[in-house]
């Protein structure tokens, strides 16, 4: 690693500040951070307590809790090909891995340089330090998206949803939209065609195939999805990358919640506002779809993604405890709603945690403003009673 | 009298340019006074009913601030807002009445829009602000600016989203055979962020229109 460093040496006076390269100040600064430790301290002035757990260890845990649901959306991608080959003897397990991991790979290489380079590109305008917080963003987008998306598609996508869903309103930490999610919405508005029906959701599918999702199964008018309970806890169902494995997702839950990463307030209360809305369903039972049982929702489609790792990310979701569960438990109401009423939306999920995370600084204003009647009550009570 | 004010200010000379040209960037009314934006996103589909828009505007700001600038003498304060609208409407139906004669595919595409430039904020606006207590002359010219600067923002948004949405201008086809249209650009949604992208170009060249923290 040697020449590594002398190169960060050698190049460490040409970005100084009046040097002719100072515009690629950010850009030295991100790799040397990345290469090394850094070297900076605490300034003479000020506190000098630091948290183990910067934004940097933070990432990073939330990019090791995504691994499990990744690895198992490559398998399902190459699984779903082949079995979707009906004449074909199914392949060994690395076959089937291979030509999944083939598939997603430029995926997530498009997302990560194209969303990369924005980012270095503001953070150079503005001079400031590139953040890290595009490393989950650039995973997740690749993950919530059909295996089938144009690899053109997907980059327009992340272009959105970097600029319009974060860099616009100041960059990582700025921003009132999961920019993932924006990325989504714009290809599931712009090329709906590409992003929902019967033939989008198995890779290289063969003619005269179709491959519906449960969710758009059981909104075409079935009874009950195709798979069994068992496929689909597993994940062996079509569907996104990474949304089909309850397990895969589950075990990133746990990553999140022991370090304490992601917030349990709010994946629980999705948890309990979709059942919750799953149950009254049962109750009305107008027709097939409100009569599935109610824990199917947290099975199908992005539900239980969504929960854990789109809707817990810190900075669109709600801030104050009690706000959290108010914030958690809209977002499982409204995702069922979508997905049982309205025809339009097969999945519920993205559009459910959109809405609340502009919604989610509202719920935080009360929840606060509530608090602080209820002190100035009990002073006034106190000083009555004096 | 008028000799005087003649040589003060010549036909077109630097007051009456700046009647016009202000409108267009530092008092744009749509991306600076951000008024007639419904509209603006719903016109905006096809750059065809974009530009008959633009020019229907600016006839009926010029004509009736002309009007209401040689009466404004004569309205008492205090109706002053239904002679107004009064002027406004019967313009605004006289416009209506034209584009129906002459370019009737684009009356049907803007629908009720051209009614409803009576409610455009622009209008009543650039009335009260500027012909109440202006001369016909620089209300004309105040009239044409403020037109023109609706109209090329308009005409921008709907090149962009022509373009992209359903890959022709003016229903000639441009991008070539194999390119799929955007869906999102045919939302008034992503008319909304392209106004929000030219605000966000137009605040960070001029860094005086930004609010003081």
């Amino acid at each position: 690693m040697n020449f590594v460093e002398k190169f960060f040496e050698q190049t460490r006076p040409k970005v100084a500040k009046g040097q002719k390269l100072h515009w690629l100040a950010s850009t030295f600064e991100a790799f040397e951070s990345f290469s090394f430790v850094s070297n900076k301290t605490a300034k003479a002035k000020g506190a000098h307590f630091r948290d183990a757990i910067d934004s940097k260890r933070a990432i990073i845990v939330v990019v090791i809790a995504l691994i499990p649901a990744l690895l198992f959306g490559m398998y399902n991608v190459g699984w779903q090909h082949f079995h979707s080959l009906k004449d074909v003897a199914m392949p060994g397990f690395w076959t089937i891995f291979w030509y999944g991991f083939l598939r997603v790979l430029p995926m997530i290489i498009v997302s990560y340089v194209v969303g990369l380079f924005i980012e270095f590109m503001f953070a150079q305008i503005r001079n400031e330090e590139v953040n890290e917080g595009y490393l989950v963003t650039g995973l997740l987008i690749p993950m919530i998206c059909p295996p089938t998306t144009p690899l053109w598609q997907l980059g327009l996508a992340v272009v959105f949803g970097t600029l319009i869903g974060k860099e616009v309103f100041g960059g990582t930490g700025m921003n009132f939209m999961n920019p993932a999610l924006v990325a989504r919405a714009f290809l599931f508005f712009a090329y709906p065609s590409h992003m929902s029906g019967d033939m989008v959701w198995i890779y290289d599918m063969p003619e005269g195939v179709t491959g519906p999702t449960p969710l758009g199964e059981m909104l075409a008018g079935a009874a009950m999805p195709a798979a069994s309970v068992c496929d689909m806890i597993c994940g062996f169902i079509p569907g996104s990358v990474g949304e089909t494995s309850l397990i895969a997702i589950l075990l990133g839950a746990f990553i999140l919640l022991v370090t304490g990463i992601a917030s349990w307030r709010i994946m629980l209360s999705i948890f309990c506002g979709g059942a919750l809305m799953g149950i009254i369903f049962n109750l009305i039972g107008a027709n097939d779809y409100m009569n599935m049982p109610f824990y199917y929702h947290f099975l199908l489609g992005g539900f239980a993604f969504g929960a854990v790792f789109m809707a817990t990310d810190p900075v669109t979701a709600a801030h104050t405890n009690c706000g959290k569960y108010i914030y958690g438990f809209l977002i499982g109401i409204m995702a069922v709603l979508i997905r049982v009423v309205n025809p339009a939306y097969p999945e519920g999920m993205m559009l459910a945690i959109l809405l609340m995370n502009v919604f989610a600084p509202l719920i935080d204003y009360y929840v606060v403003d509530a608090n602080v009647r209820r002190r100035k009550k009990r002073l006034v009570a106190a000083t009555n009673n004096k | 009298m008028s000799e005087i004010a003649k040589k003060k200010d010549p036909l077109f000379g630097p007051r009456d340019m700046k009647l016009i040209k202000t409108p267009f960037s530092k008092e744009n009314p749509i991306i600076v006074q951000v008024l007639g934006i419904c509209s603006a996103l719903a016109v905006t589909v096809k750059l065809q009913p974009a530009v008959v828009m633009a020019l229907s505007v600016t006839v009926v700001i010029m004509m009736s601030n002309v009007i209401i600038s040689l009466l404004r003498n004569t309205i008492p304060p205090r109706i002053r807002i239904i002679v107004q609208l009064v002027i406004v409407s019967f313009l605004v139906i006289i416009v209506d009445q034209v584009l129906r004669a002459f370019v009737y595919d684009a009356s049907k595409q803007l629908s009720v829009y051209v009614g409803l430039i009576i409610t455009n904020c622009i209008v009543m606006g650039r009335l009260e602000a500027f012909a109440m207590s202006n001369k016909p002359w620089p209300s004309l010219m105040d009239g044409l600016g403020n037109g023109l600067g609706y109209g090329i923002i308009l005409i921008i948004i709907g090149f962009v989203r022509e373009l992209f949405g359903s890959g022709t201008l003016w229903d000639i086809r441009i991008m070539p055979e194999g390119y799929i249209p955007n869906g999102l650009m045919v939302m008034p949604a992503m008319a909304l962020i392209l106004l929000g992208i030219i605000i966000w170009i137009h605040r960070s060249r001029n860094k005086d229109l930004l609010e003081k923290e």
